[in-house]
């Protein structure tokens, strides 16, 4: 559990260090993100590398159990929002609106888009 | 003790334990709801557990900085939640490598989507310029969007509070819309929750199915790389 915790961290601190020194316009952790995968990956294919938190499901135990709460994890900063509603007052109630419109507008593109696509590709298959 | 029953509270508010404690406390009551009303939209545990916190500092005065000593070790987590998500990742590598084809166009027309309509609204509504420049990048996740927001000598505080506000607003609605619209591709749900919403869109998603959890990581990680990229762009052809 250690051991993977360990991992982890170790994958951030690596992806942190490779996107602040290249100045990627990525967030650190999404380098991480990248950089277990592949290390999971290659696992697979070299048994070597099967040790420790890459052995036995650790890092997988380990990373669930982060993503089985991933919303409390947003807790903190949402706060930050209630507290600084009143800075933004003036235009609130029109940024809400925009941003709900928004938000609407870009779940339905992205779901209609894919879905389209992938219906394409089916029928090409099916040809 | 004695001399000023207020020397405990003054001690226990200043210190992380205090905050630490109420915030977890709080989210495992609004947690609780949200499991016993079967997950409905409306008690998702992000907006509830917001609120009742920030409700109860407004009452005990407690600056956001005091609070946030506290409630930092949970924050801290979010990155290794986001380096966490290889692992769904990587077991549902399959189904994913099968829609790498309707995933990346659906990144694109997305990313612009979200971007050029919270744009053309924001100036539809007459917000001033520093403000609709600070929505631009509403659907990355926070660190990001405040790094767009500086580069574009925007508000990033703004920036911050428009993400979140964006995240727990697509939370909600992504269900009940897609609902609406017939589709039961847990793929292309998850997509646009996690394209839309980010993180918030994310968590969502994993408690709603974990195929939809997956790929709503995959969209996160994508747009937030693609939307960097889009909105400089966007803003110098659209905003005045």
């Amino acid at each position: 559990m250690l051991a993977s915790l360990g991992l982890i961290l170790l994958c951030q601190l690596i992806g942190e260090a490779v996107a602040r020194g290249l100045g990627l316009p990525l967030p650190g952790p999404v380098l991480g993100l990248l950089l277990l995968l592949i290390l999971l990956m290659t696992r697979d294919r070299f048994t070597l590398l099967a040790r420790g938190p890459l052995r036995n499901d650790g890092v997988e135990t380990a990373s669930k159990g982060l993503l089985a709460h991933l919303s409390l994890l947003f807790v903190p900063a949402g706060v930050g929002v209630v507290q600084k509603l009143d800075l933004h007052a003036s235009h609130g109630i029109a940024i809400t609106l925009v941003l709900a419109l928004s938000v609407v507008v870009t779940l339905l593109a992205t779901v209609l888009t894919f879905r389209l696509v992938s219906r394409l590709l089916r029928q090409q298959d099916a040809r | 003790m004695k001399d000023n029953p207020f020397s405990l509270w003054v001690y226990l508010s200043q210190s992380p334990l205090l905050w630490l404690t109420v915030t977890l406390l709080v989210y495992a009551t609004t947690d609780a709801v949200s499991l016993a009303t079967r997950r409905h939209p409306l008690c998702n545990p992000v907006l509830h557990a917001v609120w009742i916190i920030g409700a109860f500092l407004l009452l005990t005065g407690t600056s956001y900085t005091t609070y946030f000593a506290g409630a930092q070790f949970v924050h801290f987590l979010l990155g290794p939640a986001t380096v966490a998500l290889a692992v769904p990742l990587y077991e549902n590598r399959k189904r994913v490598v099968a829609s790498i084809v309707p995933m990346l166009v659906a990144l694109i027309v997305g990313s612009v989507a979200a971007v050029v309509s919270v744009v053309l609204l924001a100036e539809l509504a007459g917000l001033p310029r520093d403000v609709v420049l600070s929505l631009a990048p509403k659907s990355v996740t926070a660190g990001v969007a405040m790094g767009i927001a500086e580069s574009l000598h925007a508000d990033p505080s703004l920036a911050a509070v428009a993400v979140i506000l964006t995240g727990i607003m697509g939370a909600i609605i992504v269900t009940p819309l897609m609902n609406r619209t017939g589709i039961t591709d847990y793929r292309a749900r998850g997509f646009a929750a996690g394209l839309a919403a980010h993180g918030i869109g994310t968590a969502r998603a994993f408690q709603v199915d974990e195929i939809a959890g997956v790929f709503s990581g995959i969209a996160m990680s994508l747009n937030a790389l693609v939307t960097s990229f889009l909105v400089p762009v966007a803003v110098t052809l659209l905003v005045r």
